[in-house]
């Protein structure tokens, strides 16, 4: 017998309320109940990093934390970073350092540069923001776009 | 004005990071069905009987139409691999952990996993066998030209190694997925997800199911990353379109990563003893190799390709007079093989320059300076090969080898990395540089098609046979046409991987896609260029000659203000347009093919520094650069970006990622806390030196593909590097480099 739930969670601003089973994960309930087909999942076991969704401001992997966990919660996807047709400095920033190539793991890469840049007072050098990117998995890029575009949008913010 | 050349942004970029790009799982239809894999369990038995859970929709072979098996896509050296072919789901005989015997049908992905679970496999455990060696031979071949026994009987030296390389694999970040779906109205089967050579599986598929390929549409998507092993025929291929075409429901399927490290394409695993002739003054008369190539439990689609790449490449950018190769193709109780980004010349190149290491250590002879005697001069080129592979000959094109050598190490010392080396060990450090050279080959064919259309709006088409896997094929394209019609790239949309958009494509595979794909879309492109031209003079009403474009603008020369631009001619050639002949057709539109005759051969130069902790045997790669030669950078960032990204993948080869067995034949690797790929703490800053110094003679833009270079030579310089800092006399034997090994050849001090 199914264990079910009705939760309610806002994304990207948007209220939902939706009937889930207690073992649906947070990236299913958000990709094929909710249509944010932009969180991506490599490896549903958290190493990838290709599923990282803000829960509540904090960088999570939406592949190890359930549906009903969000339940009152806000959520940040892929999808809510740039403003309509405006992409945001960070997206830009990633287009510019040439930090994606097939996208798969970009929305992963981009919701946790979003959350560490949010957390940073001055601006990290190279070495700090390759430890925080070691996070996630790349396939492609070699990480080094991925870096400079981090780098490069915490000096913009800093001013 | 050429948009060749450009760093232009990408087209793909904008979709792709809004999180709007369409992957395999990025779509579900109503009613669809569910599939989950059953596989075996164990790594070689005979199969006894399967137990389907009560009131579950369970297929096995016995429901599959019988013989259909995975064909292999490129035949080669006229072997016959019949006998070695994977069944779609296996009937009497597992024969790998993993291996498909039966799938389950749900509504709901999680039901589909718990009903997969209770489906209950007896089988009857046969013996098991994990090394190469006791393997079955599928295959034995040999490759070579001149007297290799006269070579070695006159030389002053003869130097030998044995060398073995891990089986690893792509493991792109996106798992496989399909949805197939029957349209209702049209009978066609609609399939989302089959990437690479999407023209190839539609035909496999259409006799496979006995229908008109017409009644198969593959759809263009974004992929995750392909590498060789995505989108190749897997039998998850067959079962899912079947399933679809035979219930007449949607059926979906999406890979877990568990499932994708045992089920996809493994590569690599080879074990190579090799011999190079010299005389007194270290001049190579011949080189000798044995291989043992691991395929794993069968020939998939690849079949043979990977072990006779590795032989026909193995001579590289040198000047070998005689060369033979012997290659025995074994079968084991593992995941079957195929291609990985630089087959056969990752693997290859890593075994002839730790030789050219050890060789120039027993010679006496500086290691550059003995790559540098025997590379091929400019002169020299181009040099055919009395061999060939892939069905052409080889025939190195153009390029200046030395040239490039010299380029990359006054780089390497301009950037610091041997004031670096010193340093490092001033300070007691166990530091090693590497060099390796090498011969990458691209753009093979047989042909490539595409179609260029300008629209009444002057926005233009192209549909090409390429598939998007994240090289930026599409802004590529786009940059080719826009230089040939002399138009803002902006103006051009780009559709890869349709099979009605373009029944006719090869696909993105052996760095091709550039090199072949764009070939074609030039040509096209030119067509439609001519085609307005010769519409315009209509139009005008003045000679052709008399016309040129300038800025999308087709005018009179030396009269500024009379000019047609693209848009007005595409509503010329409108049917019933005055200025269409009665049997010209209608559309400003051409469709050209470009075939090629000989493969183009980019080469290249790796350069890197490490440092060993000796204690613990971790190996740091502390610098790296990268040379290539491109002929011709279509998009320089992009060229860049495929050689960083080589480079990555080449770090996980050569020190971490490797497909383990224990002696029942059970995986060892099977999740990412197993299978270990390098972030962004293992990798380090890349330097890249992109060379345009050799164009390529056999296509009209001189380009050299660019997908494979960043890899090819990673192990080879990393293993040259760490030979280098810990001292050692003989070869380092072995790669991936892992810690537990790097400590075992301090200890063993050889």
């Amino acid at each position: 017998m199914k264990d079910i739930h009705l939760i309610a969670l806002t994304v990207n601003g948007e209220e939902h309320e939706i009937v889930v089973e207690s073992r649906r994960t947070l990236a299913d309930v958000l990709r094929h109940d909710l249509g944010y087909t932009g969180t991506h999942i490599g490896c549903e076991h958290g190493i990838c990093g290709a599923c990282t969704v803000l829960l509540d401001g904090q960088p999570v992997r939406a592949c190890l934390v359930f549906g009903v966990q969000a339940d009152g919660c806000d959520v940040r996807t892929v999808e809510g970073l740039s403003d309509g047709e405006e992409l945001s400095d960070l997206q830009k920033a990633f287009s510019r350092c040439h930090g994606l190539q097939c996208g798969f793991c970009t929305p992963g890469f981009l919701m946790l540069s979003e959350a560490y840049l949010s957390e940073q007072d001055g601006v990290p050098d190279e070495a700090q923001v390759r430890e925080v990117m070691a996070s996630n998995i790349c396939r492609c890029t070699g990480y080094q776009g991925i870096v400079e575009a981090v780098r490069q949008v915490a000096e913009e913010r800093a001013g | 004005m050429t948009s060749i050349g450009e760093r232009l942004a990408r087209k793909e970029d904008p979709r792709l990071l809004r999180g709007l790009g369409r992957f395999g799982d990025d779509q579900d239809r109503p009613g669809q069905l569910w599939m989950r894999v059953v596989r075996s369990p164990l790594a070689h038995g005979r199969l006894v009987s399967i137990s389907k859970p009560e009131g579950a929709h369970v297929i096995t072979a016995e429901d599959v139409p019988p013989g259909v098996r995975i064909p292999v896509r490129l035949k080669v050296q006229g072997i016959d691999l019949d006998d070695h072919l994977q069944p779609v789901l296996a009937a009497d005989e597992v024969r790998y952990v993993g291996e498909p015997v039966a799938v389950v049908l749900a509504d709901d992905p999680y039901e589909a996993e718990d009903l997969a679970e209770l489906v209950q496999v007896d089988i009857e455990e046969l013996p098991v066998t994990v090394d190469t060696a006791d393997g079955t031979q599928a295959a034995e071949f040999e490759l070579g030209y001149g007297d290799v026994e006269a070579a070695f009987g006159e030389a002053g030296h003869v130097v030998r190694i044995e060398f073995e390389v891990g089986r690893h694999s792509a493991v792109p970040l996106e798992p496989r997925a399909l949805l197939a779906d029957v349209d209702p109205a049209s009978g066609a089967l609609q399939i989302f997800g089959m990437t690479k050579v999407p023209v190839f599986n539609r035909d496999v598929l259409a006799t496979m199911l006995g229908i008109d390929e017409n009644l198969i549409h593959v759809h263009a998507m974004d992929a995750g990353g392909g590498f060789g092993v995505r989108g190749e025929f897997y039998p998850e291929d067959f079962l899912v379109p079947w399933l679809a075409w035979t219930l007449r429901r949607p059926v979906k399927w999406v890979e877990d990563r568990a499932e994708h490290l045992v089920a996809v394409n493994h590569s690599r695993q080879q074990k190579h003893v090799i011999s190079a002739a010299f005389d007194n003054e270290g001049t190579l008369l011949g080189l000798k190799d044995d291989v043992l190539h691991d395929n794993g439990a069968y020939a998939r689609t690849h079949g043979i390709i990977v072990p006779e790449l590795t032989l026909a490449m193995l001579p590289g950018p040198y000047r070998v007079p005689a060369f033979h190769g012997r290659v025995r193709v074994m079968l084991t109780n593992k995941t079957p093989c195929g291609t990985y980004r630089a087959p056969g010349r990752f693997e290859g190149t890593s075994v002839r320059e730790q030789l050219l290491d050890v060789a120039a250590d027993q010679l006496g002879i500086d290691r550059v300076e003995l790559r540098r005697k025997n590379l091929l001069t400019a002169d020299e080129l181009p040099h055919t090969r009395a061999m060939s592979t892939l069905g052409t000959d080889v025939v190195l094109d153009s390029g200046d080898y030395p040239g490039l050598l010299d380029k990359a190490m006054v780089e390497a010392d301009r950037l610091g990395y041997l004031s670096r080396l010193e340093s490092l060990r001033a300070q007691g450090h166990a530091a090693g540089l590497g060099v390796a050279m090498f011969l990458e080959k691209s753009g093979l064919g047989p042909q490539e098609t595409a179609d260029v259309t300008v629209s009444t709006s002057g926005a233009v088409r192209v549909h090409s046979g390429g598939t998007s896997l994240g090289q930026g094929i599409e802004t590529i394209l786009a940059q080719v046409t826009a230089d040939a019609l002399d138009i803002d790239p902006a103006v051009v949309t780009v559709i890869n991987g349709d099979t009605v958009l373009q029944p006719f494509g090869g696909g993105s595979w052996a760095s091709r896609s550039t090199v072949v794909g764009g070939s074609a879309v030039h040509r096209a492109a030119v067509a439609v260029r001519e085609r307005a031209v010769r519409m315009a003079s209509r139009m005008l009403e003045v000679a052709e000659e008399d016309l040129e474009i300038k800025a999308g603008m087709i005018g009179v020369r030396g009269a500024p203000g009379s000019s047609v631009s693209y848009a007005d001619v595409a509503k010329a050639c409108r049917p019933g347009s005055p200025y269409l002949g009665p049997d010209e057709p209608a559309g400003l539109t051409a469709r050209r093919r470009f075939e090629v005759e000989h493969m183009t051969y980019p080469y290249g130069v790796h350069v890197a520094l490490v440092d060993v902790d000796t204690g613990t045997g971790h190996v740091e790669v502390l610098r790296y650069l990268v040379a290539y030669e491109v002929g011709r950078a279509i998009n320089p960032t992009l060229v860049e970006g495929q050689l960083l990204g080589g480079v990555a993948q080449g770090v996980g080869g050569a020190l971490l990622e490797e497909f383990r067995y224990d002696e029942a034949g059970q995986p060892q690797a099977v999740t990412f806390m197993d299978y270990l790929m390098p972030t962004a703490a293992e990798v380090p800053r890349i330097d890249v030196l992109v060379a345009q110094d050799a164009p390529a003679p056999g296509n009209p833009l001189g380009v050299k593909g660019a997908g494979e270079g960043g890899l090819t030579a990673a192990g080879a310089v990393i293993a040259g590097a760490i030979r280098d800092a810990l001292g050692l006399t003989g070869s380092v034997g072995r790669l991936p480099m892992t810690a537990e090994r790097v400590r075992g050849l301090i200890e063993e001090g050889t």
